[in-house]
């Protein structure tokens, strides 16, 4: 049977692939010998990254981006990344650093290297329509709510809660699922939700839910990196922008209300 | 029957080897994937039956002398062969869906068509458009000669298609219906955009949640590679089954 021999043979070859993980650790090297530093951030995440009407990406996590590449002298080139790919393609070694809104999971620490201290915390609400009248987590039970697909909350208020999670691939298809009455509600950051909820588009919407699962942010890189100079280099760059209350002036420029875990952090470093 | 070991096998196997198979081990996780599986096999079953009966009447409109049948006909086929399966599923659901709203009662409006319905009607006009084109080949490579006996046997236009034409026409349409069957079960997976709770969009949903991606990617790979082979084998039987021997037109 060639037929069964030829996909017996692809399949060996799928399997060894997905199996052989790149063992190098010289990232800062590498970047500083390219000359450009290529970081993954949110495009779709008002205000911490997302595209200005030129179509740049500006925003909270792209100003700190920017503020590695000056220190390290090199040219920075912002590469845009979702809930369900930033992972991998920081494992892959498409982006040197990863800045892209994403929990510290212990989970997530066995796989990618998330650099202490943490830079930001948010936790999960729910936007939904005011008519829908919620007033507390139980009553979503059985009702649609639109999610994103990779935000690991996902589950867990599907688990808990009883939710049916309609989980988009990005932001913009979830907010018209929801503004379209698709699902009545939208779980998601509450820090998304602040920004949003300012715009008049979404003045029939509120965030009536109590914020529940509030848990840290951290950047990441490369797990072999974690120990070597370029996890360490990130290690004193977050030291000194807690200190300095570097984050605590980006949270101003963004408009973004005042986070009492930066302030924490601030205070224990100062 | 108890399949408590067996799911142990799989935990086992995390810990000894870090295979992470939770869609076997994790209740649900298991429960979530099997919903999946079985969405995306009615998604399949309901498009294939839904586009091959598309395909049959859309090839007998098209060998129709009036021109009102034709022309819609063509139309159709242009427009759904020519836009990608995923702008029309976007089209279906964002743009059309937005309007085809019933009153929830509570002053909320809700979809009148769901998302499985709009993928299933998508994925249906959009097989069925390279179906009405694939059986209007086999039709028009029965000899002219046969449908003129036939005529001259009294049938009727519709009399003759059903009874004498389609039937050669289908055996000679089988090998290239085939092919755009396969490819439509793969295209399947591109109901994930619309959050059908399909394999793949639950694949993603378990990669996320569980951080097994190769994992789970092998899981879809082997899944898909079989669906495929089971589409096959049976179409390769419906071939054999109706060969005609010594019928060559």
């Amino acid at each position: 049977m060639i037929t069964l021999r030829t996909f017996l043979m692809a399949m060996v070859v799928t399997l060894s692939a997905t199996a052989a993980i790149p063992a190098n650790a010289q990232t800062l090297d590498t970047i500083k010998k390219r000359g450009v530093l290529i970081v993954g951030t949110k495009a779709d995440y008002k205000p911490f990254g997302f595209r200005d009407p030129s179509g740049a990406i500006v925003g909270f996590e792209p100003d700190m981006a920017k503020e590695v590449a000056d220190k390290l002298g090199v040219k920075l080139q912002l590469e845009p990344v979702v809930s369900s790919n930033r992972i991998q393609f920081l494992q892959q070694g498409k982006i040197d650093l990863m800045i892209a809104t994403m929990n510290d999971t212990p989970e997530r620490r066995k796989i990618v290297g998330i650099v202490e201290p943490d830079y930001y915390a948010s936790g999960v609400n729910i936007m939904s329509n005011k008519k829908a009248a919620l007033k507390n987590w139980e009553q979503i039970k059985g009702q649609k709510i639109c999610g994103i697909q990779g935000a690991w909350y996902n589950k867990y208020v599907a688990e808990t809660y009883g939710a049916e999670i309609v989980a988009f691939t990005g932001t913009t298809e979830a907010q018209s699922a929801l503004l379209q009455g698709n699902c009545i509600g939208w779980v998601y950051d509450d820090t998304a939700f602040a920004g949003l909820l300012s715009e008049p588009k979404w003045a029939g919407f509120e965030m009536s839910l109590p914020t529940i699962k509030e848990e840290p942010w951290g950047l990441a890189v490369k797990l072999e990196d974690l120990d070597g100079p370029w996890g360490k280099f990130m290690h004193d760059m977050l030291v000194s922008w807690h200190k300095s209350g570097h984050l605590i002036a980006l949270e101003k420029k963004w408009h973004i209300p005042p986070s009492p875990y930066l302030a924490e952090l601030h205070d224990k470093f100062k | 029957m108890n399949l408590q070991p067996i799911w142990g096998w799989f935990r086992a196997l995390h810990d000894a080897t870090g295979i992470n198979l939770t869609i076997f081990y994790d209740p649900f996780d298991r429960a979530r994937f099997f919903d999946g599986f079985l969405t995306s096999i009615r998604l399949m079953a309901v498009c294939i039956v839904c586009s091959v009966v598309i395909g049959v009447i859309g090839a007998w409109i098209q060998g129709s002398r009036l021109r009102v049948l034709r022309l819609p006909t063509q139309g159709y086929i242009q427009f759904f062969r020519n836009t990608p399966p995923l702008v029309q599923l976007y089209f279906f659901y964002f743009a059309v869906g937005a309007y085809l709203r019933v009153s929830a009662g509570n002053g909320l409006t809700t979809p009148l068509v769901s998302n499985f319905t709009w993928a299933a009607i998508c994925l249906s006009f959009w097989a069925g458009a390279f179906n009405v084109e694939i059986f209007r080949s086999g039709i028009e490579a029965v000899p002219r000669e046969t449908l003129e006996a036939a005529e001259s046997l009294g049938y009727s236009r519709l009399k003759a298609y059903v009874y004498v034409i389609l039937p050669l026409a289908f055996r000679i349409s089988l090998p290239a219906l085939n092919n755009n069957l396969v490819n439509l079960i793969k295209t399947t997976t591109i109901a994930y955009a619309i959050a059908v709770p399909e394999m793949l969009y639950v694949a993603n949903q378990i990669w996320s949640d569980e951080l097994n991606v190769p994992e789970m990617m092998n899981v879809l790979l082997l899944i898909y590679v079989g669906l495929v082979g089971v589409l096959v084998l049976i179409m390769t039987r419906i071939e054999r089954i109706l060969r005609i021997p010594g019928y060559m037109p």
